[in-house]
């Protein structure tokens, strides 16, 4: 009896511990591309990022449980075989397991766009953050592709290392679909206060240089100087090595509220960036939800599931109501939310001012489903519980 | 024999690590809650039945700044 866990990222980790704690007590092997144990990675985009990168510092504590887990760590899942039972890695080495996690996340999105490649850069893994760390200089020319929180978080450290930033995403606003228009202005004006230069609702049509990026053209015509470009324009869930299986591939794995992956050959779970999953609070249809409290949350559950199918039983049935949350720190500001503010249709500031510490809320037609707030975490207690009593 | 210890969970809390972004008061309101200026508040020494919500608190924390004994 072995479990192989692909991916070694906090959803890994925490569907490793959810395992032993459900009572499994075989080998459990857990495959990651890099070449760390797991590491938080929200820091890589503030903390980290300004004041340099210790990876003993965002290694996450493991239980006493895992302690005999083998961890192939610079290792690429290439392919699996649910029919055979097997994982076979880049390098051709074939893992059997009898139950498999599917943990593999996801990469950041990269768009093809003309010209020079060297100065683009990416901010997902510990090894993108030394590689920019050293660029972020004053004066430096960074031009932010996307307006989303990596975009902005990025933005407001770069500042503070004292680079000149634009910011360039189609939207209309920075963190518009999380946030809606109000709130996303409001954070606009914070980053321009801060020196922050926004081109919205233009992409860039071409980087222009020699051997390396000099300067980026927009759709609009707008040239921007660009020593560095970070591109944080969305995700893709690392799904290809699991093709050839029968999967629904659409967006992530779609699994069900127990996070198993619907297939009849293999005992399969998902968890984490990549699990499609439905939450019972938000009307249960099926999301990737890439917030940070998702990996802990699905490999919970879905270790328990593994366990119980290991086990000759049934996975417990009881619908999945985990309660999204996501931060961000940009400059001194700390937002916070509970729920599915992206859902909403109707959005309102309910307290406070969108350029200040504010709450606000967002409904659909079935009420209130999610909230944030700037500078107001412990006042979204009472929203928190409302939320959760959805069900 | 067992020691009156063995029947103790104790909570520490990395102060220089801790936003209080409160997710840690969901999971044990008994041993966490932020005060009105969103500062943490914790009891540093519960029961052996409050582990498993405690240990649950500290895995949830985005800071990783809960230390469980």
């Amino acid at each position: 009896m072995s479990v192989v866990i692909v991916g070694a990222g906090l959803g890994g980790l925490r569907s490793a511990e959810s395992l032993r704690a459900a009572g499994y007590t075989g080998p459990i092997t857990v495959v990651g591309d890099e070449p760390y144990l797991p590491y938080n990675r929200p820091p890589l985009s503030k903390d980290a990022l300004a004041g340099g990168i210790d990876l003993a510092g965002l290694e996450f504590r493991r239980k006493a449980t895992v302690d005999d887990v083998e961890w192939r760590l610079g290792s690429h899942a290439a392919s699996a075989s649910f029919a055979d039972h097997t994982v076979t890695l880049a390098d051709g080495t074939v893992l059997p397991f009898d139950g498999l996690v599917i943990a593999s996340g996801i990469r950041p999105r990269r768009l093809p766009i003309q010209g020079p490649d060297q100065g683009r850069h990416v901010l997902r893994t510990a090894d993108d953050a030394m590689g920019l760390r050293s660029l972020l200089t004053p004066g430096s020319h960074v031009v932010i592709m996307g307006a989303g929180f990596i975009g902005c978080e990025t933005a407001a450290t770069a500042r503070q290392l004292g680079a000149e930033v634009a910011v360039v995403a189609i939207d209309a606003e920075p963190m518009i679909r999380p946030l809606g228009t109000e709130l996303g202005a409001g954070m606009r004006r914070r980053h321009e206060a801060h020196g922050v230069h926004f081109h919205l609702g233009h992409s860039i049509d071409a980087f222009a240089g020699g051997d390396r990026i000099r300067s980026v053209s927009l759709s609009n015509g707008t040239e921007l100087p660009a020593d560095v470009v970070i591109e944080a324009v969305g995700s893709v869930a690392n799904t290809e090595w699991l093709a050839g299986n029968g999967l629904d591939l659409t967006d992530g794995v779609l699994v069900d509220g127990s996070m198993r992956v619907a297939t009849d050959l293999a005992p399969v779970v998902a968890v984490g960036d990549i699990a499609r999953h439905p939450n019972a609070l938000f009307g249960g249809i099926a999301r990737r939800i890439e917030h940070w409290n998702m990996p802990t949350e699905t490999g919970r559950r879905a270790g328990a599931t593994l366990a119980a199918l290991l086990a000759g039983g049934e996975p417990d049935g009881a619908p999945f109501t985990a309660m999204p949350s996501f931060w961000s720190d940009q400059y001194d500001y700390a937002l916070q939310s509970f729920g599915m503010p992206g859902i909403a249709d109707r959005i309102e500031v309910v307290d406070g001012d969108p350029d200040g510490p504010c709450i606000v809320e967002y409904h659909d037609s079935s009420g209130l489903v999610g909230v944030v707030g700037v500078d107001r975490t412990p006042d979204l207690i009472p929203y928190r519980k409302q939320l959760a009593a959805r069900v | 024999m067992t020691s009156p210890k063995a029947e103790v969970v104790t909570v520490t809390v990395d102060r220089s690590k801790c936003q209080g972004y409160g997710q840690c008061c969901f999971e044990a309101d008994d041993v966490f809650h932020l005060d009105e200026d969103g500062k943490l508040v914790y009891i540093p020494e519960s029961t052996a039945g409050r582990r498993a919500d405690i240990e649950r608190a500290a895995d949830v924390c985005p800071m990783q700044a809960i230390t469980v004994a």
